[in-house]
């Protein structure tokens, strides 16, 4: 039924798995291993680790929604990356943007520091300049889009074209649009990442990662690193997935118009220098016209949580400086835009006025100060 | 944090947090506690939790979570949703009487028949879309009146401040089962209903994975009594099904809006179809009983029903629809269509079904997420193979 619109797809995922029973949602199997009818004979599952019933529909669905040939389910999003870094060997070199995820920073210095993987930071903003940093021995381009945390887009088809004629693979974060509103791989990407733990989750209660690859050898590889390294997700945690799934078109619609509500409350508001913001999905970034207000304004907060992670159905606001960016060296940080005054939002799907009056109370605390401290 | 007013679309996503579980560490989700005892610090107090079957952390969460959005004082959560109703009815007595809604589904049929009056309690059941009928019912011994609005399978209508008002008079309680609306779009308590009640399993849970059942009061004694029952049947619900349905609340207002969006354009097109005989849902201002729904609701849900002239015409029609699981139940992130007949409402005989309209060609249909074009472009395929397979055969 793949002519279905992508909404239809992601409300029946694995509803027709078990036919046996008809149940309409996949079974979760706690089963390690597999028994065996004969020498020589299996049913296609023999250990959990290689293949699980429950991680396959979810393996089949995401690959599926993101226009792939396989899918592949880890523990965590950094294992995800994790897996597909690990299709480089030591003398290889990646290029990387500078506006990305603190964890996946940490990941490739320590695979150029440990493994010899030459990692390159820079910003995607013409082809000419990528371009002139391919030689030899680039295997790849590693991007995320929109970036995080600065929300900057990076168009895809002009880098898969840049790929295709030196022979490099694209990769692609795309966890903060999902595939509802992006498909990498329909524009020329190789692969695809996902910090399921993010929306596609969706609730904050999983931490997962996701792989989707295009091409017979490359899902070859990566089927075959999957299993070796291990860094699988529990059948338990592939089941949630799949029950996120089913609601990541609402959700990300809500979040969506919450977000673009919460970004013109902010274009107004006197106490914040700039907004920043893709145009599509939950994810706002913000930096106020002090970086001495962080404090105030995050200690303030009582609806949305000052916590790590996004993409759930709660509203979250981070501190990139000392939370997920904290593994870039200061001065480089800073330098990349990610400075001291820089909130980033991940705007949930509460009732887009309680979250506008939540803002404007803090905002309206910490007038009051500056008040009172600029009379003194 | 300071309880300052808010919006059931925000209470859905916070209500579960307002306990201290979460300022222990930071997590944002109630934590599941699979632990059936408690460690007690005293000899002659107890802390707050003894058993799991009389007070569970995780189930507490829910329950204060559905009292809020039901603007109740209390919540109670049960194994199912005919737990639920099982345990509040369960709160009379041997010689009590209770007038039924005609309109009900079979599972609370059979239970009111089979097994309520096993223990004495007796009952009559009445059109509790005519208010008339229900207080001409109403017997010496009546202590409550049951409703469902709108009710299953055919969306009927009750005008619930009516039922309210009879009650009252009457001196008795009104029991309002909500699975249709949920308090997104429909608090009975604030109408002076005195229980309600929720399969959970429904809208509220809403993604087909798990059995829960509901009770709210707002009545401090009534709720002692249906904690009584509570605990002393056990019919609870278990910690890792609990957050289930507090993780499914969360999304409750992003489904039904859509589903309910989507409802509406499939009824105004069946509506339309030159096979279907009937339509039901309260959306359409042709629906008996529209302006009174209106005035106690605010939208329409996503549950309708249609009629089609005959049981081979239905039959050819479901094998051929693709897209919607054909199941019992509803309220999933799944469409599913229902055959009232054999699904819901078997445990009603034959001659009671016919009374009530539940014919051979009626079909129950719950809208969930899917795209709305697909799905009507799928029952627009299954019809033109279904009237050419019956004009063929003919």
């Amino acid at each position: 039924m793949t002519e279905n619109h992508i909404s239809t797809r992601l409300a029946q995922i694995g509803t027709d798995t078990d036919p046996n029973t008809g149940s309409i949602n996949t079974p979760i199997y706690l089963s390690t291993a597999y028994r065996h009818a004969g020498l020589g004979q299996s049913t296609g599952y023999d250990y959990t680790r290689t293949k699980n019933p429950t991680r396959s529909v979810l393996e089949e669905g995401i690959a599926n929604l993101e226009s792939g040939d396989a899918g592949f389910a880890c523990s965590s999003g950094m294992a995800a990356i994790q897996l597909v870094l690990s299709l480089f060997k030591t003398g290889d070199e990646v290029i990387y943007t500078d506006d990305i995820y603190g964890g996946t920073y940490r990941l490739a210095v320590q695979y150029e520091e440990q493994y010899g993987i030459k990692a390159h930071f820079t910003p995607f903003q013409s082809v000419a300049e990528i371009e002139a940093l391919i030689n030899d021995h680039t295997k790849a381009l590693f991007i995320e889009t929109p970036t995080n945390p600065l929300m900057q887009e990076i168009n895809i088809i002009q880098y898969a074209k840049l790929a295709k004629t030196h022979n490099l693979l694209l990769i692609v974060d795309n966890t903060f649009l999902t595939p509802y509103y992006q498909r990498p791989i329909e524009l020329g990407a190789d692969i695809v990442i996902h910090s399921a733990t993010k929306y596609i989750g969706g609730h904050n209660d999983v931490l997962a990662g996701l792989v989707v690859s295009k091409g017979k050898e490359l899902s070859e590889k990566l089927l075959y690193n999957h299993n070796a390294s291990g860094a699988t997700l529990a059948p338990i945690d592939s089941w949630l997935l799949l029950r996120g799934l089913k609601t990541l078109h609402v959700r990300m619609k809500q979040h969506t118009e919450n977000a673009k509500k919460i970004v013109a409350y902010l274009e107004q508001e006197t106490l914040v220098k700039d907004v920043l913001y893709a145009g599509l999905g939950g994810m706002v970034s913000f930096r106020l016209q002090r970086s001495e207000w962080v404090g105030p304004f995050l200690q303030n907060l009582k609806l949305i949580a000052y916590a790590e992670s996004l993409g759930g159905v709660e509203s979250f606001i981070t501190y990139p400086a000392t939370q997920t960016h904290a593994d870039i060296p200061e001065e480089e940080r800073i330098a990349r835009g990610v400075d001291n005054s820089l909130l980033r939002f991940s705007v949930g799907i509460e009732e887009d006025e309680d979250l506008i009056a939540e803002l404007k109370q803090v905002f309206a605390i910490i007038q009051q100060e500056v008040t009172i401290h600029d009379a003194n | 944090m300071t309880q300052t007013k808010q919006s059931i679309e925000t209470s859905l996503i916070t209500a579960s947090t307002r306990g201290d579980y979460e300022q222990k560490t930071g997590a944002v989700n109630v934590p599941i506690y699979l632990s059936s005892t408690f460690d007690q610090e005293h000899f002659d107090s107890f802390g707050p939790y003894d058993y799991s079957r009389s007070g569970n952390p995780t189930r507490d969460a829910l329950e204060k979570t559905i009292a809020e959005l039901e603007a109740g004082t209390r919540g109670f959560a049960f194994s199912s949703g005919i737990a639920a109703i099982a345990s509040a009815l369960l709160t009379l007595n041997a010689g009590d009487h209770l007038v039924v809604t005609s309109e009900v589904y079979g599972g609370t049929y059979r239970f009111v028949t089979q097994v309520l009056t096993k223990y004495g309690i007796t009952h009559t059941f009445a059109d509790f879309t005519n208010l008339q009928e229900v207080e001409t019912a109403i017997q010496p011994n009546t202590k409550v009146l049951y409703a469902e609005t709108p009710a299953n399978p055919l969306l009927g209508i009750t005008d619930i401040r009516g039922i309210v008002s009879i009650a009252k008079k009457h001196g008795l309680l009104t029991f309002v089962d909500n699975t249709f609306m949920t308090p997104l779009y429909q608090r009975p308590l604030d109408l002076g209903v005195d229980v309600v009640l929720h399969s959970a399993t429904k809208f509220l849970g809403g993604h087909s994975d798990i059995i829960a059942g509901l009770a709210v009061t707002k009545d401090e004694e009534l709720g002692k009594q249906i904690y009584f029952m509570q605990n002393s049947m056990g019919a609870i619900l278990g910690a890792h099904d609990s957050f289930s349905l507090i993780q499914g609340i969360k999304t409750l207002n992003a489904r039904l809006t859509q589903s309910s969006q989507s409802a509406l354009k499939i009824a105004s097109y069946l509506d339309h179809h030159e096979l279907v005989e009937n339509v039901y849902y309260p959306g359409l201002p042709s629906h008996p009983g529209y302006d009174i729904h209106a005035s106690q609701a605010s939208n329409a849900g996503a549950v309708l029903s249609f009629t089609l002239p005959n049981r081979e015409l239905t039959k050819a029609f479901v094998e051929h629809v693709q897209i919607p699981i054909f199941a019992v139940s509803l309220g999933g992130v799944e469409s599913i269509l229902s055959y009232p007949v054999t699904m819901s409402h078997a445990a009603i005989p034959k001659e009671e079904r016919d009374k009530r309209g539940i014919t051979e060609g009626l079909l129950r249909f719950s809208v969930g997420l899917e795209n709305v074009d697909d799905l009507i472009a799928d029952f627009e395929q299954a019809f033109h193979i279904a009237k050419k397979q019956i004009t063929v055969s003919k």
